[in-house]
């Protein structure tokens, strides 16, 4: 029964990673793509992480939590990450499919509006 | 409470607990050196942490993570779905949403809800904090998301960390 339940978590977190890693490559410009690493993934990743916990919880003694960890700094890093890479690409002016909001491709705007202060 | 010992109450218990599910023990020792660290690095690292975090509302908060666990999950399927379904499916496109929130806490926990949740990235933040733009994957009404990212996400965090 341990074994069925871990055999489909893991199959489940491997497709779910490998559908993101597919958005990457199938969708059409660089912000949509984006999309892809920041939410299959989690999916992907938390099942995997389940079936961990499950596995080596009853496996050695007593319980493993590490990978409340894992998920808690996924959580916190891919966000920002997209933020981040999605703020960058918007000053390089990427091509985008969307119309970008003009004002977002001002590089300069975050420093004036500081000498603006 | 006395603020130059004990600067963050909420940070302590926390980084305690991360420091015992680093170390995967929960002995007395570990404890002990758990709440030494959550209490030490505050303490030092004062500067870095300006605001004052106070939770005004457990219920609210606790609530609001059970809608982000839920929509999280059904982000993936349908993130998934419309990757399987192919690029013309997608109907990208860039939303303004205006910032009820003012404190940084407030405003980049309201991103990274916004990245984790579906089909949306925040992508830009204006720099007088009064807009925040989203990217979403597959827009039909700009304004319906932003008046759903408001209700499911904004409301609950404005309730807990910045009630006025």
């Amino acid at each position: 029964m341990l074994e069925i339940t871990l055999s489909v978590l893991i199959v489940v977190g491997a497709l779910f990673t490998f559908i993101g890693s597919l958005g990457l490559a199938r969708l059409g410009d660089f912000y949509t793509r984006l999309h892809g690493p920041t939410k299959a993934t989690t999916l992907g990743v938390g099942a995997l992480l389940i079936a961990s916990v499950l596995y080596f919880s009853t496996r050695d003694e007593g319980l493993s939590l590490h990978e409340i960890l894992v998920t808690l700094f996924l959580f916190i890093t891919a966000p920002v990450s997209a933020h981040l890479l999605a703020k960058a690409a918007l000053h390089l002016r990427v091509p985008s499919i969307a119309p970008p909001p003009a004002e977002a491709e001002d590089p300069l705007a975050d420093t004036r509006a500081r000498a603006g202060d | 409470m006395n603020l130059r010992l004990l600067p963050h109450p909420i940070l302590t218990p926390v980084l305690a607990v991360i420091w015992l599910l680093l170390v995967n023990s929960l002995s007395p020792g570990q404890i002990l050196l758990g709440l030494l660290l959550g209490w030490a690095i505050p303490v030092f690292t004062l500067r870095f942490w300006p605001e004052q975090v106070r939770i005004h509302k457990p219920l609210t908060l606790m609530r609001f993570f059970a809608v982000v666990m839920y929509d999280i999950l059904i982000a993936n399927l349908a993130v998934a779905a419309l990757i399987l379904a192919g690029p013309k499916h997608v109907k990208p496109a860039f939303v303004r949403m205006p910032l009820d929130l003012r404190t940084d806490l407030g405003i980049s926990l309201l991103a990274n809800t916004v990245s984790l949740t579906p089909g949306t990235v925040s992508a830009w933040l204006s720099p007088d904090r009064s807009h925040l733009v989203v990217h979403g994957l597959k827009v039909k009404d700009p304004d319906a998301l932003i008046a759903e990212i408001k209700r499911r996400y904004e409301a609950p965090i404005k309730e807990v960390f910045e009630p006025c």
